[in-house]
């Protein structure tokens, strides 16, 4: 008996159109969940769907992957419509999707662009609005669940950098259709309340849908109504959730946020070592400037001690007095002798001496007398004799011609 | 200057201040003095609030009519 053996491309031939045959293969909506994606060179996208027992292989052409609002990514739920066939090539089964949606919420990405742009053309997300973080905040609010890891990692690194903050838990759900009511309403709570310097609200990471609460519009204006500034602290990096967009400061986490909140009192004590030690050098220098400039005013003598001064002065001048005085003393000898004759000749000149002989001196309104132009016709004039003085009046003043002498009295 | 206890921000913006002052070198040399014990003062009670200080947790929430209530954190649990 002759058994047919089949060629690999013969099976796979057969098997493509039995597939092809089928009437619910040839157009259906699978859902699951995106793993093993690929973009390759092409434009195609290779990817699987897999739920919980098994998966299935997936292509999209470029043709039909540009209808695409979004970028597939391993992990999200999607539904995709398509046929199964087989690819000869390698024999397998595949589904060859031309349209995909995110499973779930309809068109998640979608809302958001659409969110996103309505909020930032009102101006939710503007800088100028952005208030600064308090320095060293004193009360700390927490909106977030006050289970899991997020809330205790925030606590446990506040604790590690900056003990002086109080931390309130202000519990709330952050998954869920009831979480955005509940987060914009502890943040406008905290606000009436005023009972912090500073919100951290967030979550930790997640799916798309996990973290669409902040994603919410009602969350978003909370946020941007708050007074006391606002940290959002939601998922991982690269998740960016509208929250993000209007909160006064972004953290890729929340153990991130619990950094951005606080100072670390490891770098607080430096800086408080460092302007100690700054204070000091510049007080010790101000002390050197002014010991130096004492030191340069005591180096002038006379303010030191004056007494020193005019001690010295007094030494100087009596050896110079001692090296005069050998000098001093011949030439006070000589002195004395001229001085002796000096005085005889002195004395016969002198005034009251020329008086005796017969002169007299005469003095008149405008001082002594003695020209001619010194006395006016009618002056009084009073003339000092040897022995005492005459008033009288002049009468008349003649000038001698020129070139006589002097006329002396008689008996000179 | 007022013997008003400062707050740790008001301590260390105060404390930058006469820091300043001090390096600037125009204050006359008894001025100086005064600002580098006050400075001085200031930063032992900003250490001392670092060193003393310890955490406070709880959780807060509103009372039916909106009002603040304060209760103990529970021991974490995952």
């Amino acid at each position: 008996m002759k058994y047919p053996v089949y060629s690999v491309t013969q099976v796979n031939e057969h098997v493509k159109s039995l597939l092809d045959m089928d009437t619910a293969l040839s157009g259906l909506f699978v859902r699951g969940e995106v793993s093993n994606y690929k973009l390759y060179p092409s434009g195609h996208h290779y990817f699987s769907l897999k739920d919980p027992e098994g998966s299935l292989r997936c292509v999209m052409f470029r043709r039909d992957a540009m209808s695409l609002r979004f970028r597939p990514q391993n992990g999200m739920k999607v539904i995709a419509f398509g046929r199964v066939s087989v690819y000869p090539r390698d024999g397998a089964y595949q589904l060859y999707v031309s349209t995909m949606t995110p499973d779930g919420v309809g068109d998640l990405h979608a809302a958001f662009e659409a969110l996103k742009a309505r909020l930032e053309a009102e101006g939710l997300f503007d800088e100028a609005h952005k208030k600064e973080l308090p320095r060293y905040p004193g009360r700390i609010a927490l909106v977030t669940s006050p289970a899991g890891a997020a809330v205790r990692d925030m606590i446990r690194i506040l604790g590690a950098r900056w003990p002086m903050a109080e931390v309130y838990v202000v519990p709330c759900r952050v998954q869920g259709a009831e979480a955005p009511a509940e987060i914009a309403g502890a943040i406008s709570w905290v606000n009436a309340q005023d009972a912090a310097d500073l919100i951290i609200t967030g979550r930790g990471g997640g799916s798309m849908e996990d973290l669409w609460c902040f994603n919410d519009e009602g969350v978003a204006r909370a946020i941007y109504a708050s007074r006391i500034p606002v940290i959002s602290a939601v998922g991982h990096e690269p998740d960016v959730t509208i929250a993000d967009y209007v909160a006064d400061a972004r953290a890729s986490t929340p153990s991130n946020g619990a950094e951005l909140a606080v100072p670390d009192q490891n770098e607080q004590y430096g800086a408080l070592r460092h302007m100690t030690r700054r204070m000091g050098k510049a007080v010790e220098r101000q002390l050197g400037e002014s010991r130096a400039r004492l030191e340069r005013m005591g180096e002038n003598r006379l303010l030191r001690d004056p007494m020193t001064w005019v001690e010295d002065r007094r030494m100087l001048l009596d050896r110079q007095q001692e090296r005069l005085g050998y000098g001093l003393r011949a030439l006070l000898e000589r002195e004395r002798r001229d001085a002796a004759r000096l005085a005889a000749s002195l004395d016969a000149l002198s005034p009251l001496k020329v008086l005796g002989r017969g002169y007299t001196i005469a003095k008149g309104p405008r001082g002594i007398v003695g020209a001619v132009g010194d006395v006016e016709a009618g002056d009084e004039l009073e003339l000092r004799v040897s022995d005492g003085s005459i008033i009288c009046e002049a009468k008349k003043k003649m000038k001698n011609e020129k070139g006589s002498r002097p006329v002396l009295p008689e008996g000179l | 200057m007022a013997a008003k206890k400062l707050t740790f921000e008001e301590a260390m913006a105060r404390l930058e201040i006469i820091v300043g002052l001090l390096e600037k070198g125009n204050s006359p040399l008894e001025e100086a003095m005064t600002l580098f014990e006050e400075g001085t003062a200031l930063m032992k009670q900003c250490s001392k609030a670092l060193d003393q200080a310890e955490q406070k947790v709880s959780k807060l929430f509103p009372a039916g009519d909106g009002s603040p209530v304060e209760e103990p954190m529970e021991e974490m649990e995952s």
